[in-house]
């Protein structure tokens, strides 16, 4: 693994000429403590994935506390949303009261929608107590287009992103005719449905959509009904950004029914998934992230996070989130949200899968993203992901210049 | 609907609409017996499937935990009725309702304190894991076939097969078992012939030397004990987390709404109806907007509700029961079999 922030201590390269003028130990921010307020599900029914990326953010801020380039302290504060946006409304609140400045989340888009607003009305009645909001995981595009803001940065590729990458791969699978959609009915779900049936018809129109379901988010128990009607269909596969409960429970009633189609998900590695998936799919299951478990950048990190936690640790955005706070940090020579948020836009930063660069334009992150297959672990692949004997591979490995999609963000800037 | 679509549709209609009245069965009778509902019910039902999941850890044993869970939970239950809710019933209903109410609130909590937020992997046993059976349907007929048949239907081109799992039905058996003994119990036995007697007139069945204390809590009992056998098939069959008693609660509560208060035979009928509704719901794709294509009406030319009259029946299959209830109680208050006027 090529971890080049150890060696960017202090005065790095990064720091170029200025690192030379001023001794590092003498930078304004560092030894200085900054809070992350973490605001995501730790109950209710995406507890379990919440409570990993808790731990996945507990785990890399341990490791930067360790040298970071800003040589500051990192700690976080978790705040339970419940998966609800008023609820995430009401934890930032008391975020600001406890006079936290950074705030991470990353379950649904819904919430992160609430949070860029909350945070923009805030930062503009309060100039000089301004927030910086870092968005792990909500990938819903219009985040960083139509809702895009200067407070906030997405680590991960968004949905357009991710389905050109996915497309790009299904266009090539000759076996490939019919599919069928089924998403949780929210801002998310509803945008992997529709980027899905653009690009397929962009690249494949011969490629059939049998059907297109939207279910309640973490409401359904019983995915029975759904998968009886997929086979019905007749699909050959399966497109889901369906995540948590609502992939463990639709990947278990496929096995039970006999599904035999292939299942193209956003979110197999989450948390429960892959237990699920142990016991047996009809078909291949594939998913489209920005790493996976054989990534050189996440060997050595999920090595230890799995020693320490017994968990997976399949949130790398959090690897990259710290890279980036602390760089900007450094550079800024502050710990001050609208400075450090002057320094990441349009900062490029050596990430756990080598340089990328967060967008100027939109705050989005570019990066490459992977098509992945789950399959048996062996020599060659040893980690075995919530100890199945099974992880993730990589299929095809899509550069950032090319997942790239544009955006109409028009940005308003702080003067 | 092909007719392979159709039969396990219907069956999955049936397990759910089973599972839903092992627990309204409960529901109904504490019901007839209180005269509130009792809010606690499908925490019940949740303690059921925590407990069975410790019961299958520690012991190893999923059939252990079936017989032993509900024995467990129905103590508890029978422990609250004789230390709770009996010190409550003189001060009325509402009291006894608050306090139904407040429990659900502990169960919930305790839960999450011993086994934690997260869903747990509360697997059924491995016998019956697999199929039950196959149906294979090729373009123009339907076979059966025992067990799972997929190499077989691999081999026939064109013809797509669905396996019914075998715990599915395992918990349609049961439910089916649990009606018939609660039938026999009631009409053949002459405890069943008391409790029925005290559920409508206590007083005359208490000055006739008959204990109705005791009586009701086996009753309350009773009825915690089918909860918590529909949380092990529950909690095996769908998820066990700390979520499950607040999705079926609201259900159950229209459902014996809907069959008719205290009425076992409506509770059943309305379980049925529900879960058949649930099922063919979701596979359907039917919009308002077809609704009015069939009378001759095209949507697009309405002036109004363009994106109400194209909601699939598949999107708003959750909130039917809703719809349901409040037409039940506009056109029918007592319900479908309900006894009650008042």
């Amino acid at each position: 693994m090529t971890i080049h922030w150890a060696r960017r201590i202090g005065c790095a390269a990064s720091l170029a000429g200025t690192a030379v003028l001023a001794p590092c130990i003498a930078f304004a921010q560092a030894g200085e403590r900054v809070r992350i307020a973490f605001i995501d599900p730790l109950s209710g029914p995406f507890a379990n994935i919440g409570q990993n990326q808790l731990k996945s953010w507990q785990y890399s801020i341990e490791q930067f506390n360790q040298r970071n380039a800003a040589g500051v302290r990192f700690e976080v504060v978790p705040f339970d949303n419940k998966a609800s946006p008023q609820e995430s409304l009401n934890n930032l609140k008391s975020v600001i009261d406890q006079g936290i400045r950074y705030v991470v989340q990353g379950n649904g888009s819904g919430a992160a929608a609430a949070l860029i607003d909350g945070v923009g009305k805030h930062n503009e009645r309060n100039p000089g107590k301004e927030l910086v909001y870092v968005n792990y995981a909500a990938v819903d595009p219009e985040l960083t287009n139509g809702k895009c803001s200067f407070w906030h940065f997405r680590m991960d590729a968004d949905t357009s992103m991710k389905m050109e990458a996915l497309t790009s791969f299904m266009q090539d699978q000759a076996a490939l005719k019919r599919v069928y959609l089924i998403n949780q009915n929210y801002a998310h779900g509803q945008q992997v449905s529709r980027y899905f049936r653009e690009t397929i018809g962009r690249k494949r129109p011969d490629v059939q959509v049998v059907g297109d379901d939207l279910h309640p988010l973490g409401q359904v128990k019983d995915f029975a009904p759904f998968v009886a009607k997929i086979k019905a269909s007749g699909a050959d596969a399966v497109v889901t950004g369906n995540w948590g409960q609502d992939l463990t429970l639709l990947i278990k009633a496929a096995k039970e029914a006999g599904l035999n189609a292939d299942f193209y998900t956003y979110y197999a590695m989450t948390s429960g998934v892959p237990t699920a998936m142990a016991a047996g799919v009809g078909g291949k299951v594939r998913a489209v992230a920005i790493g996976h478990n054989e990534h050189p950048g996440m060997l050595k990190w999920q090595g230890g996070f799995k020693r320490q936690f017994n968990d997976d640790w399949y949130t790398p955005q959090t690897y990259n989130t710290m890279v980036m706070l602390s760089e900007a940090m450094a550079r800024a020579r502050s710990t001050e949200p609208l400075k450090v948020a002057q320094v990441m836009s349009g900062l490029r930063f050596t990430g756990f899968a080598g340089e990328v660069e967060m967008r100027k334009a939109d705050h989005q992150l570019q990066q490459p993203v992977y098509i992945t297959e789950w399959r048996k672990a062996d020599a060659k692949a040893p980690y075995s992901v919530e100890n199945t004997g099974f992880n993730f591979r990589e299929l095809k490995s899509i550069a950032a210049y090319v997942s790239s999609t544009p955006t109409s963000c028009q940005m308003k800037r702080p003067a | 609907m092909d007719r392979a679509h159709f039969l396990i549709s219907l069956l999955n209609g049936l397990s759910i609409g089973l599972l839903l009245f092992m627990l309204a069965s409960g529901l109904t009778l504490i019901f007839s017996m209180m005269g509130v509902l009792n809010f606690a019910h499908a925490s019940f039902y949740m303690l059921g499937a925590y407990v069975g999941y410790a019961l299958t850890r520690a012991s190893g044993s999923f059939w252990l935990a079936l017989v032993f869970a509900p024995l467990l939970v129905g103590l508890a239950g029978a422990a609250f009725e004789r230390f709770v809710l009996r010190r409550v019933h003189r001060f009325g209903h509402v009291p006894e309702l608050l306090v139904t109410f407040g429990l659900s609130y502990i169960v919930l909590e305790l839960v999450q304190l011993v086994w934690g937020r997260a869903a747990l992997d509360f697997q059924p046993p491995t016998v019956l894991r697999d199929a039950l059976f196959t149906l294979i349907q090729s373009p123009n007929v339907m076979a059966f076939a025992w067990g799972d048949a997929s190499a077989q239907c691999a081999a026939q081109q064109g013809s797509t097969c669905t396996t019914f799992p075998r715990f599915r039905a395992f918990g349609m058996a049961v439910a089916l078992g649990m009606l018939l003994a609660l039938w026999l119990l009631f009409s053949r036995t002459r405890t069943g012939l008391v409790v029925q007697a005290a559920l409508k007139h206590p007083r005359t069945v208490e000055a006739l030397g008959h204990n109705v204390p005791r009586l009701f809590m086996l009753v309350f009992a009773g009825g915690t004990a089918l909860a918590a056998l529909a949380g092990v098939i529950g909690g095996a069959l769908r998820v066990t987390e700390p979520g499950m008693a607040a999705n079926v609660g609201a259900a159950i509560f229209a459902l014996i709404v809907i069959g008719g208060l205290g009425s076992l035979a409506g509770a059943f009928i309305a379980s049925l109806a529900l879960g058949l509704m649930e099922s063919f719901a979701v596979g359907s794709d039917r919009s308002l907007a077809d609704l009015l294509a069939w009378a001759g009406l095209q949507a697009s030319a309405l002036p109004f509700g363009a994106a109400v009259w194209g909601i699939k029946l598949s999107q708003v299959a959750a909130i039917l029961p809703f719809v349901l209830l409040v037409a039940m109680l506009v056109l029918r208050p007592k319900g479908l079999l309900g006894a009650r006027e008042d």
